[in-house]
């Protein structure tokens, strides 16, 4: 029965090495057909081991083969599906599968289509190798692999030369979390004498809370974290990252990985629970990036930059309930964040296309009559995102804004903020995109259509997914059971007993809901009296703004900051290095040497005179000396 | 061979060791004064020759036949020196006529 697990990461990777060499000799629905199915198969066999993993509630323990062993550290190529990873791989087959199938058609006119398929079927190889992995090494190959497809589909078009710097941009900053990362594992070796779950997990759970090496050990494996999932100060690639095609958006950054951060610290969640100290630490880092990207994603008028900054919000959302101990709740945000999230790029790619390329929505407008799919589909993701119940997001968010408040009412304050923000900018959006009058040019206007339907079944499944997802979560005060908390409780076994959960009442509870809908509500009131009743539309780069907005449209200069506090430092000791050191130090030690041979070879060169009586004597008293030198020891 | 061996044991053996170092010294002297090319020449034959005589001696005195045997191969080795040596002056004096040494002052860098 556990035979053909090893079949789930495989079949992508099958797939990559066929679309990779035959993809300029495939025909393009070969191509598309063979990227599809193939993760097809492999969203099947999920399903398979996700039913038989909820029917015996067991672990499954794949051992492949030993892959190396040095002194006392032992690594098995080994697989461990247990309910966390099983649901990650219905997420990462499901929606990979619809976003190869919405790729099939979007990406129809593109010259590098067999290229793409091939990239994408190696980022969900490598996707999986991270959630099936037993042991942090293995997680750490799919954790750098999948670094590389995304700097890959990043720089899809890499004529251009700004998208090359984003995906070079997106790997250099995912570098400096993955550093902290490979230390982490080390230290996790260092301390437990083994980096396999299992192991590390076991001993760990028999240590006292609060000791130094959790504390070190989980504040690394959060800067890895930090880089992977774009958190602050690591966040800026995100939003640049949106360079590349947008079913790559919706795929890897947003809906898979950059939840490995997340999988990460709830699959290490005895850990964090051990470091009281880190665990403040994730949960003020997300808070602080969820309200701070909100902030940004408020006046953002790319469409592809709004969801990016949303993501990078939502990601702070999952960071903050993993801080305050709600594991449950932060993977629920991920798997119903991967539901919207993905919808809501794919919706927006729907309208890029539809608008012949163009990502401005001041340039947009009055779509809702021209894509109607596009737009229902979109609606159902953006009430998702908001949180308004009965919708996916609803339930996720909530739970974790609960764990919040018991927490600390601060940081439930701030969340609430946050999610208004969030309702706020997802309907300007959506009011911006689809309502009023077409802004955009009349070529642009007579093109309008809605998109084929590989890329419209996709959006309907999950805007089906996003509506009704979140019922697997449903908390028992609104009359469901939490099935996911139940399913889930065994990866979270060692962990519940030390956080010492407080029930609320159900009134608090109630009230939380009460006011978290609520300003929800209000943000999509304000939106669309803003946008909607009185038609405004965000000033052109070139008008005035007013300070906020000026500071939110730009960023808050985080960009220039780092460039002025780390590139242009770097710049400038670079510099001193190549002038100082490298061209005086360097270069003048090798020219001197050189120099000097030639000055003294100047000198020495007039002992040749030509004279060969001279060479003679010379030679003469040359044996003579060594005739001197060699009887020595007889004189003395 | 005995009466040879006999008559060479008849003179002590300083005599012989004098004789190849005076032998030697002029042959030095030569090479270091001489300017003409065949008379470095056969200074340098002296040398050798100086050698092969001591060597002579010492083998006989030894008892030890391998010393005359080395001979042997210096001999040969010093015709084939002479066949090369000549020929190399006869092409300087084609081109210089004459065998003068410092003639040759362009042997430099």
């Amino acid at each position: 029965m556990d035979n053909y697990i090893w079949l789930i990461p495989v079949l992508p990777l099958a797939g990559f090495i066929i679309n990779g060499i035959g993809r300029n000799t495939l025909s393009k629905g070969a191509v598309g057909f063979i990227g599809s199915l193939l993760v097809l198969i492999s969203f099947g066999l999920s399903v398979a081991t996700f039913l038989q993993i909820n029917s015996t509630g067991q672990p499954i323990n794949v051992e492949l083969y030993d892959w190396f062993s040095v002194g006392s550290l032992h690594i098995n190529f080994s697989f461990l599906v247990d309910q966390l990873s099983s649901l990650m791989l219905l997420i990462i087959t499901g929606v990979g599968f619809l976003i190869h199938l919405y790729s099939a058609g979007y990406m129809h006119d593109d010259a590098g289509f067999g290229k793409f398929f091939a990239y994408l079927n190696l980022f969900v190889f490598f996707m999986l190798l991270l959630v099936l992995g037993s042991n942090y090494l293995v997680m750490f190959i799919g954790w750098e692999g999948v670094g590389l497809c995304s700097y890959l589909l990043i720089g899809f078009w890499y004529t251009n030369p700004s998208y090359a710097d984003a995906a070079k941009k997106a790997f250099i900053m995912n570098r400096i979390g993955d550093l902290g990362f490979l230390i982490g594992i080390f230290l996790i070796f260092n301390t437990f004498g083994s980096i396999a779950y299992a192991d590390v997990f076991g001993k760990a759970a028999t240590m006292h809370p609060g000791d130094a090496p959790f504390v070190l050990i989980t504040i690394l494996l959060f800067v890895g974290a930090v880089g992977k999932s774009a958190q602050l100060p690591l966040f800026t690639w995100l939003p640049d990252a949106m360079a590349g095609p947008t079913p790559v958006s919706a795929l890897i950054h947003a809906a898979t990985m950059v939840t490995a951060g997340v999988y990460m610290i709830a699959r290490s969640n005895i850990l964090f629970t051990l470091a009281p100290d880190t665990m403040e630490v994730v949960a003020i880092v997300g808070l602080a990036t969820a309200a701070f990207a909100a902030l940004i994603a408020l006046t953002q008028t790319d469409i592809k930059k709004v969801l990016a900054y949303s993501t990078v919000s939502q990601l702070g959302y999952m960071f903050l309930g993993l801080g305050v101990g709600a594991y449950t709740g932060a993977f629920f945000h991920v798997l119903t964040h991967a539901f919207f999230k993905a919808l809501l790029f794919l919706g927006a790619g729907s309208v890029i296309h539809a608008v012949s390329g163009e990502q401005d929505m001041r340039k947009m407008g009055g779509l809702k009559g021209k894509l109607p799919i596009t737009f229902f589909t979109m609606l159902a993701g953006t009430i998702a995102i908001s949180g308004i119940p009965p919708f996916a997001g609803f339930f996720s968010k909530d739970e974790i804004l609960a764990h919040a408040f018991m927490h600390s009412t601060t940081f439930y304050v701030v969340g609430v903020i946050t999610a208004m923000f969030t309702s706020f900018y997802m309907f300007r959006m959506l009011y911006l995109t689809f309502y009023g009058k077409f802004r955009g040019t009349h070529e642009q206007e007579h093109h309008l259509h809605e998109s084929p339907p590989s890329m419209t079944i996709p959006l309907i499944v999950l805007a089906i997914l996003s509506i009704v997802g979140g019922f697997i979560g449903r908390p028992e005060i609104l009359g469901g059971h939490h099935w996911l908390q139940h399913y889930l409780a065994p990866v979270f076994a060692s962990s519940t007993p030390l956080l010492g959960e407080q029930e609320l009442s159900k009134s608090t509870e109630m009230v939380l809901m009460a006011v978290s809908v609520g300003g929800a509500l209000i943000a999509l009131i304000y939106a669309y009296i803003k946008y909607v009743k009185n038609n405004q539309v965000p000033v052109e780069d070139t008008e005035e703004r007013s300070l906020l907005t000026n500071l939110s449209y730009n960023k808050f200069y985080i960009d220039e900051i780092y460039d002025a506090l780390i590139r242009k430092p770097l710049d400038a000791l670079s510099g001193f290095f190549y002038k100082v050191i490298d061209k005086m130090g360097i270069d003048g030690l090798v020219n001197g040497l050189g120099k000097g041979a030639i000055e003294s070879s100047k000198g020495l060169r007039l002992l040749q005179t030509g004279n060969v009586g001279f060479y003679i004597f010379m030679m003469v008293i040359g044996i003579i000396a060594i005739l001197i030198y060699s009887l020595q020891m007889f004189i003395i | 061979m005995e009466n040879v061996t006999n008559a060479i044991q008849t003179i002590p053996l300083n005599e012989y060791i004098l004789l190849s170092a005076i032998i030697f010294s002029i042959g030095v002297i030569g090479v270091l004064i001489r300017r003409n090319a065949i008379v470095i020449f056969m200074s340098v034959e002296l040398m050798l020759n100086a050698v092969n005589l001591l060597l002579t001696a010492f083998s006989v005195y030894h008892g030890d036949a391998s010393g005359q045997v080395f001979v042997f191969f210096i001999m040969a080795l010093a015709a084939a020196e002479v066949a090369i040596g000549l020929a190399i002056i006869v092409m300087i004096y084609r081109n210089t006529n004459s065998i003068d040494i410092n003639v040759l002052n362009r042997l430099k860098w």
